[in-house]
């Protein structure tokens, strides 16, 4: 089974800091990490392998740095790497973005399965796994939650949706997302991270890719973003403190008050 | 003049709240531009009388796409067809809602029809002069808000949450237009089969759907202890929530988990206990109306966002919240 995974590099969550007069990210001194959410994408992935032979490929459409991204990835057991990587490439959207990958997953051949996280922790869209198998044609499952049965032509799945689970067939190939619930991510080995250590990454750019310029990066993005601000902050916060029975009495009188005010109850 | 869109949607031949939530949103938009809303609706054999409901709601037409093919979502069928009514149709603007289906279908029409699309937006507006639709969304775990536009490219797309925004009020007298569609069989795109459906525990949750989400985390100590938050939950006809922690302990199942690796919700009310407010749980609860928190520790992370917090033991404040909520509803029952 060949297994195409697109991973992004993110900012480490916790943490996050922002230009208060900027309104950008700080981003020294922050450590980028693989989207936690990818990472269920690449455990389940390495397990169809161990399962049904093949190989799993990452790639990932980033700076040069997201190197590290790959080769961490590779360290989990993933067998090989590309960095789909172009100046031309900044300021991409979600549609550029599916674009330019779905382009590279054609040129790398042939493949059974796409398996994406559900979306990157910082963008927060969720839009590039399904845009990236509208743009290849594939069949497409989201919100995977588990794989219930492959054969050569087909995989049944679970998805993930608001009451319960829609249980669905689909032939290979196809695009999955995946949820938490799928898998549970490796550590990598020190033979892994052995083998990433040694491993060359091959880079793809937009010329290597023979891309249409008016597709990719910001020019290539139907949406902009034309102002940055800040949440609201309209939190009240008041806080109680319930110790002993009265300040526990006055405390929960307190909130009932507040529950009324605001027509909560 | 071209109009603004809401994808309405149905399960098992009902239509679904969130529908009813995008009109109120469309309708100041039509309004502002001075055009038509319409709900636009894939299924299979809805009455007239359940596709009104769109209309007293604030449509002023309903297209509705009839097939038994279209009954349970399938991204592929679903994505020709709403592409094959944006071309013939072309639409100014459309609005989704941000489900498990929501979610799919729009980026991939967005690939078809060749335009932008935003997710999750909290807040949309028309520009003056030009009539774009500004979307304003959180990015970066909710730290900033991005206004976004797509100048050059049409229909302009977005998702919006489901609870983010109230719906209008039924009005009966409000009339509009029923527009039954055929499905084009060059539209039908079966590789898919949707081949069962399990449905969640009794009360798993339609946590992102809930008007009030009543969560624990690891200070619950163990998952028998979620009774207390169960008892609580009932007073308000809640959904639980948990934190990864609790989730991760197996005290609920995983589409209960709240936070950036579960789900981002919007309720009007969201009561936790025993959750430490980490970033990536405040991440999905950046958007709920009111916030109120209890934890034994005062320089806990959560009270930073809450709207109302108690420091105490929870073991001791929810019995008692639980108490007095009963109390309260004999009185009313009187
Ligand atoms: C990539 C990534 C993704 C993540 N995604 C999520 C996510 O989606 N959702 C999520 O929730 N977390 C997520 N986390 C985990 C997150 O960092 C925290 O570890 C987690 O939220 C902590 O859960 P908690 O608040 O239940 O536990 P703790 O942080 O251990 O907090 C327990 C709290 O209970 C209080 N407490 C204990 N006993 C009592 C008592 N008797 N009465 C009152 N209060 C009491 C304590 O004071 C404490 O504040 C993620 C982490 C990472 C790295």
């Amino acid at each position: 089974m060949e297994i195409m995974i697109p991973i992004k590099q993110v900012p480490e969550t916790s943490n996050v800091k922002m230009d208060k007069d900027t309104g950008t990210m700080i981003r020294e001194g922050v450590v980028s990490v693989i989207n936690p959410l990818d990472l269920y994408a690449i455990e389940t992935g390495i397990q169809l392998k161990e399962k049904f032979g093949g190989k799993v490929t990452v790639c990932t459409m980033g700076p040069q740095s997201a190197v590290k991204a790959l080769k961490e990835a590779i360290a989990m057991g993933c067998d090989e790497g590309f960095l789909i990587s172009d100046k031309k490439f900044a300021g991409a959207d979600t549609w550029a973005t599916s674009y330019t990958i779905s382009e590279a997953i054609k040129k790398l051949g042939s493949y059974d399965l796409v398996i994406a996280g559900e979306r990157a922790t910082d963008g927060d869209t969720g839009q590039v796994g399904p845009g990236i198998a509208a743009w290849l044609g594939l069949p497409l499952a989201t919100y995977v939650s588990k794989i219930d049965n492959v054969t050569d032509e087909s995989i049944v799945v679970e998805r993930l949706v608001e009451d319960g689970y829609q249980i669905l067939q689909m032939p290979l190939p196809a695009l999955l997302t995946v949820v938490k619930e799928i898998s549970n991510p490796r550590l990598p080995t020190l033979r892994g991270k052995k083998k990433a250590r040694a491993c060359q990454l091959q880079v793809m750019s937009a010329a290597d890719l023979q891309l249409n310029d008016a597709c990719i990066g910001l020019k290539g993005s139907p949406t902009r973003v034309i102002k940055i601000g800040y949440p609201k902050v309209s939190r009240s916060g008041k806080i109680f403190k319930a110790s002993g029975d009265a300040g526990l009495n006055e405390a929960v009188d307190a909130l009932f008050q507040f529950l009324e005010e605001k027509e909560l109850i | 003049m071209s109009h603004v869109w809401t994808i309405a949607e149905q399960s098992k031949g009902k239509l679904r709240a969130v529908s009813f939530e995008l009109l109120s949103r469309g309708r100041k938009l039509a309004d502002k531009m001075g055009t038509k809303l319409c709900a636009v609706l894939l299924g299979a054999n809805l009455s007239d009388e359940t596709l009104e409901e769109l209309i007293h709601r604030g449509a002023d037409e309903v297209y509705f796409v009839d097939d038994r093919r279209l009954e349970n979502f399938i991204v592929e069928t679903y994505s020709n067809v709403l592409s094959d009514l944006i071309r013939q149709y072309k639409p100014h603007t459309i609005l989704a809602a941000a489900t498990s289906s929501g979610r799919t279908l729009m980026p991939h029409v967005a690939i078809q029809v060749t335009t932008g699309l935003t997710a999750d937006c909290t807040e949309l507006e028309i520009e003056e002069e030009t009539n774009h639709l500004l979307q304003t969304r959180p990015a970066i775990g909710g730290n900033i808000m991005a206004t976004i536009k797509t100048p050059n490219h049409s229909p302009q797309m977005a998702t919006v949450r489901p609870k983010s925004s109230r719906p209008l009020a039924l009005d009966r007298t409000r009339q509009g237009r029923i527009i039954r569609l055929v499905l084009k069989e060059e539209l039908v795109d079966l590789r898919v089969q949707v081949i069962g459906y399990r449905e969640g525990t009794e009360e798993f949750a339609n946590i992102e759907e809930a008007e009030v989400v009543v969560a624990g985390g690891k200070g619950l100590k163990k998952a028998e202890n979620f009774a207390l938050l169960r008892e609580l939950a009932s007073h308000f006809n809640a959904v639980l929530g948990a934190s990864r922690d609790a989730v991760d302990r197996g005290w609920l199942p995983y589409p209960h988990q709240v936070g950036l690796s579960g789900k981002t919700i919007s309720p009007k009310l969201y009561i936790c206990a025993g959750i430490s407010g980490s970033i990536q749980h405040l991440a999905g609860i950046k958007t709920a109306e009111y916030i109120v928190a209890i934890n034994q520790d005062p320089d806990a992370n959560i009270f930073r966002l809450a709207d109302f917090g108690i420091v105490g033991n929870l073991f001791e404040v929810i019995p008692l919240i639980n108490a007095k909520l009963a109390a309260h509803k004999k009185k009313e029952g009187e």
